[in-house]
């Protein structure tokens, strides 16, 4: 997807110009921006807690401030500035973090970004945005533009399969209708599921909804989704993320708070580094049951 | 005043016992940090800054300080003031943003002023707009490595107009800078990343106002200039102990302040 929102912020300069901040990233992917910038692309170093600071202190000045760097360094490292600096004056900065989840692979656990935007959104006032497909980030990075607020970009590898046709964005989606039980995916992950049940009937497929904003608050479930719950009375959730702040907690709250009771309810999350030992982001997917194979047998389609 | 201009020692005078008052009221330390960084304060904002200016309290944990300051110069009123560290006041024991322009950013975790600073003064100089930014740091406060971050940014981008002021007290929470994790002589290292700096005596206003407002500052990036300070100055059990940073006054230490000062309870 870097390709992609390079393009997207490219078109976004061109109609309202900004500050972009890299922690020295972008290799082979923002060259093109950077030559449109020219003195407002920064390259501020690999030095990311004085990056989000000083985006601060941009945005305090008025201008609009976007940062690019690897998911982790962007939010974890940081953290304290995100807090302070950005989330508790409410200044209008937007992160940008490559390689949701499990996205770097065999780079290491070090690179990988399994809780992301649940720490983030502990914090005052910050939305995060998860677009499942590269077709998604030039109306996520509109859409991000648009609003007042902090605002974190997870991006991933875009996984459509072909001949998919993706649906016009939203932050909830159908992305695959089906008589069966609904299933909610987060990001990115959506794309293999799509593919491993593009050649079930119908009437046995579970419907793909998914979500790509952040927090249910500012997003809630369309009242669609939640009658298929009801009706089902079952509904199952797969995301990248640690099960502390992900998706499945935050459903499972707005269910319970809403009176929506399930007979069973399935969260299969990211489960950090079972075997102790580190590989390609299939690899770990399939550690956490989280692979298109392990999800159709969770759904009894096979 | 009886009609007679306030000198500088009246101004300070009257500062240094509001500021006395307002801890003592509230019961609140760091008075010691305050007390060392009061100078540079009142110099800045009555004898440098002009209206397109930003300053910034990267050390937040002197907010007595600038809020008497900003008492001073009119900006806050006596009521405001009383407020201090109450329920419900926005004078926090550390400075809050977003209801007046005098205090632009949030401070209080050390480390984190200086990089708002430099993103302040890159963003006004993007814009085309007028106006310098003035950063008041502490002495240990160096020790966080987000600072040489901003340094190394502030140099390389030729961030010309920030100036940031070190409060060089010599003490910090548990020990004095030498003793904890000493970075001492800071000049020779800041100059070492190729910013200009200047050392004054910080208590001494027309000295601060001579570094900061020089001619002759360095085209390339920020000026820093390092106030030599007394932590605790003219509170004669707090000067340069270590207790003048947590604990709080006693109304002996205020009268006792108050008299070397010339000011009435």
């Amino acid at each position: 997807m870097r390709t992609a929102v390079c393009a997207a912020l490219m078109a976004l300069y061109q109609q309202d110009p900004f500050v972009f901040l890299t922690g020295d990233l972008g290799f082979q992917a923002l060259e093109p921006l950077r030559t449109l910038m020219g003195e407002r692309f920064i390259n501020a170093g690999i030095a990311e807690q004085n990056m989000v600071s000083v985006a601060a202190g941009m945005a305090q000045q008025g201008m609009a401030v976007w940062i690019y760097s690897i998911a982790p360094f962007c939010y974890a490292r940081p953290f304290e500035q995100i807090r302070n600096d950005i989330c508790h004056h409410g200044l209008p900065v937007r992160l940008i973090g490559n390689g949701g989840g499990y996205g770097y692979g065999a780079m290491g656990p070090s690179h990988h970004a399994l809780e992301d935007y649940g720490v983030l959104l502990t914090l005052p006032h910050i939305r995060a945005y998860v677009p499942i497909f590269a077709q998604d980030v030039g109306a996520v990075v509109q859409r991000m533009a648009a609003e007042s607020t902090p605002g974190y970009l997870r991006l991933g590898r875009c996984e459509r399969p072909d001949g998919y046709v993706v649906p016009p964005y939203a932050p909830w989606r159908l992305l695959l209708p089906g008589g069966g039980q609904p299933v909610v995916v987060v990001g990115p992950l959506a794309g293999g599921l799509l593919a491993a049940l593009a050649s079930v009937a119908e009437e046995w497929r579970p419907a793909v909804w998914g979500v790509s904003e952040l927090p249910l608050t500012c997003h809630p479930p369309p009242e669609s989704f939640l009658a298929a719950v009801r009706a089902s009375r079952r509904l199952v959730v797969l995301e990248e993320h640690v099960v502390q702040g992900g998706v499945g907690q935050m459903l499972a709250h707005l269910l319970v708070q809403q009176g929506i009771a399930v007979d069973a309810f399935v969260h299969r999350h990211a489960l950090g580094y079972l075997s102790g030992t580190c590989g390609s982001q299939s690899f770990h997917r399939r550690e956490c049951g989280l692979d298109p194979g392990s999800l159709l047998h969770l759904l009894g389609v096979v | 005043m009886n009609g007679q201009p306030e000198t500088y020692a009246m101004l300070r005078a009257r500062a240094v016992g509001r500021l006395l008052r307002m801890h003592l009221e509230s019961h609140v330390g760091h008075v010691g940090g305050n007390l060392s960084a009061l100078d540079a304060l009142l110099c800045l904002h009555h004898q440098v800054m002009g209206p397109d200016d930003r300053f910034v309290l990267s050390k937040g944990h002197a907010a007595g300080a600038l809020y008497v300051t900003l008492w001073t110069t009119g900006v806050l009123d006596d009521a405001q003031l009383h407020t201090f560290h109450r329920d419900g006041t926005r004078l926090a024991g550390h400075p809050m943003a977003g209801w007046i322009p005098a205090i632009p950013v949030s401070t209080g975790s050390l480390g984190h002023g200086l990089s708002l600073a430099v993103g302040m003064a890159m963003a006004r100089r993007l814009q085309g707009r007028p106006g310098a930014i003035y950063c008041l740091t502490s002495d240990g406060e160096w020790q966080e490595g987000a600072m040489w971050e901003a340094l190394i940014l502030a140099r390389h981008q030729r961030v010309n107009h920030l100036t940031v002021l070190v409060d060089v007290n010599g003490l910090q929470g548990f020990g004095t800078t030498d003793e904890v994790a000493s970075l001492a002589d800071l000049a020779p290292r800041m100059t070492g990343f190729g910013v200009g700096v200047v050392t004054v005596d910080g208590h001494d206003p027309e000295a601060i106002r001579q570094a900061v407002v020089r001619q002759d500052r360095d085209p390339d990036g920020p000026r820093v200039v390092l106030l030599r300070t007394i932590k605790g100055k003219g509170v004669s059990r707090f000067e340069n102990r270590l207790e003048s940073h947590y604990l709080p006054l006693s109304p002996e230490d205020y009268a006792q302040a108050l008299a070397v000062v010339g000011e009435e309870p």
